[in-house]
């Protein structure tokens, strides 16, 4: 008869390959395992890059939600990646926070501007209408004829504008401002009005430096105006970006990979529990067949001793452990 | 922020007129008229002739020059040309519409104050977000 060594069983159990013991184990665990030998956890998802944006985002289908809800990054659900996800988060929580704040100090901004800006249209509109009385007045004096020598007589502007840009809660506003340019040629136009009706082409003149004063600072405003609602715009179309589709994407990733996480913690304590059942039944089964193997040894012995056969041996100590009452032995 | 018009920093520029003779005359006698070299002039004068494409060919040259900071046009010239100039969005050069004399100043039909307007009944853009 073969008998085994007992060393076949207990010899390398240290040594066993952990990976080999699944394949044995149908439970609701291994189909998962199957798809995702341990080892190989890298190998399915996509390899991400130092430094790149993580570009794909898996949609989650199988509860139905809103496009926008129950979107997440693919990403390898390891330790490293969570705490990634945590500080992004962070950040993305810090910016959406400053963003709100230079939104609501652009609001502020905005309607001072917006208030400016109709009073001075209507600043404007009595201005305009002051002026062109006094070149009314000036036609009237000096003749019709004005308009010709108005108009041959310009040469290069005299005055003009110069723009610059000023920082208001982070936006560059231009500003203009006018400015009297004194190497051009005011000649010619000071002879205007020489005949007749020089006072009143002065009024008119001055008249006209004030409207266009009061129109220059109206185009600074006017661009402003248009600078900082576009300015607006992009500070809220981020915002509600974070707010509604950032924010919520960092948080699934981050609760996937703590689900993922967990449920790896979870198979490493199964397999741990089914290997020490593994092991435990190993060593009774070992301990089962030493008995036995003790227990045929005795009785070739006897046998031997006896000189019986080996069954009559084994029934000999068998009857002798049971300890019948008829047999006075 | 980057992909906004950068607003150039200029320190001369000019201010661009498109409006009926007298109030032209009124303010090239201020001294704001201008011609170069090429004998362009950064005024132009509408009367009853005028096309409206000359209008317009006139506005987009006072608005693509580089050199023109502020553009005045009369309100009821923008009025003609109302859909050019509602659809210019740059900051630069800006566009001002003033009042002429035989046609008082509607605020109403400002294309920048229309903007406003829509801000203040729809409770405006900036609050949006609410």
């Amino acid at each position: 008869m073969h008998f085994p060594p007992p060393s076949r069983f207990l010899g390398q159990t240290g040594k066993e390959r952990v990976e080999g013991a699944f394949f044995f184990f149908p439970s609701a665990t291994s189909s998962f395992l199957l798809r995702f030998p341990v080892g190989d956890l890298n190998r399915r998802i996509p390899k991400k890059k130092e430094g790149s944006q993580i570009a794909v985002v898996q949609i989650d289908y199988l509860e139905g939600r809103m496009s926008g809800q129950g979107q997440r990054l693919t990403v390898v659900p390891t330790v490293t990646m969570l705490g990634v996800m945590k500080a992004r988060l962070v950040g993305a929580t810090r910016g959406h926070a400053l963003l709100k704040k230079k939104s609501d100090a652009l609001t502020v901004q905005f309607r001072a501007i917006l208030k400016k800006i109709v009073t001075t249209k209507e600043s404007m509109g009595e201005i305009m209408r002051a002026s062109s009385f006094a070149l009314t007045e000036a036609k009237y004096v000096a003749g019709e004829n004005i308009k010709h020598v108005v108009l041959e007589s310009v040469k290069s502007a005299s005055l003009r504008v110069r723009s610059r840009q000023e920082n208001v809660a982070g936006v560059k506003l231009p500003r203009f401002e006018h400015f009297s340019d004194p190497g051009a040629g005011d000649t010619k136009a000071d002879l205007t009005g020489l005949a007749r009706g020089g006072q009143q082409i002065q009024a008119c003149r001055a008249a006209h430096i004030k409207a266009i004063e009061v129109l220059v600072e109206l185009a600074s405003l006017q661009t402003s105006f248009l600078t900082l609602d576009e300015a607006i715009k992009t500070t809220n179309r981020r915002v509600n970006a974070l707010e509604n589709v950032i924010k919520p994407r960092l948080e699934n990733t981050i609760n996937y990979i703590r689900g993922e996480l967990d449920e790896l913690e979870r198979e490493d304590f199964f397999r741990l529990k089914k290997i020490q059942g593994y092991k435990k039944r190993e060593i009774e089964r070992q301990l089962q067949a030493a008995k036995q193997f003790a227990e045929e040894q005795f009785a070739e012995k006897v046998s031997l001793k006896k000189g019986i056969s080996i069954n009559s041996a084994h029934n000999l100590l068998v009857a002798g452990a049971e300890k019948d009452e008829d047999i006075i032995f | 922020m980057a992909g906004r018009a950068q607003i150039p920093t200029k320190n001369s520029a000019l201010i661009a007129m498109i409006a009926d003779e007298d109030t032209v005359v009124g303010f090239l006698l201020s001294g704001v008229g201008d011609v170069d070299l090429r004998r362009k002039r950064n005024y132009f004068i509408v009367d009853s002739k005028t096309t409206v494409k000359a209008i317009e060919d006139a506005f987009k040259d006072f608005t693509t020059r580089e050199d023109i900071a502020i553009v005045l046009i009369s309100q009821y010239i923008a009025n003609m040309i109302r859909f050019q100039v509602d659809s210019y969005n740059n900051p630069v050069p800006a566009i001002l519409e003033i009042p002429s004399k035989d046609h008082p100043y509607d605020p109403t039909q400002d294309s920048v104050l229309s903007r406003v307007r829509y801000l203040f009944s729809a409770e405006s853009i900036a609050s949006s977000r609410y």
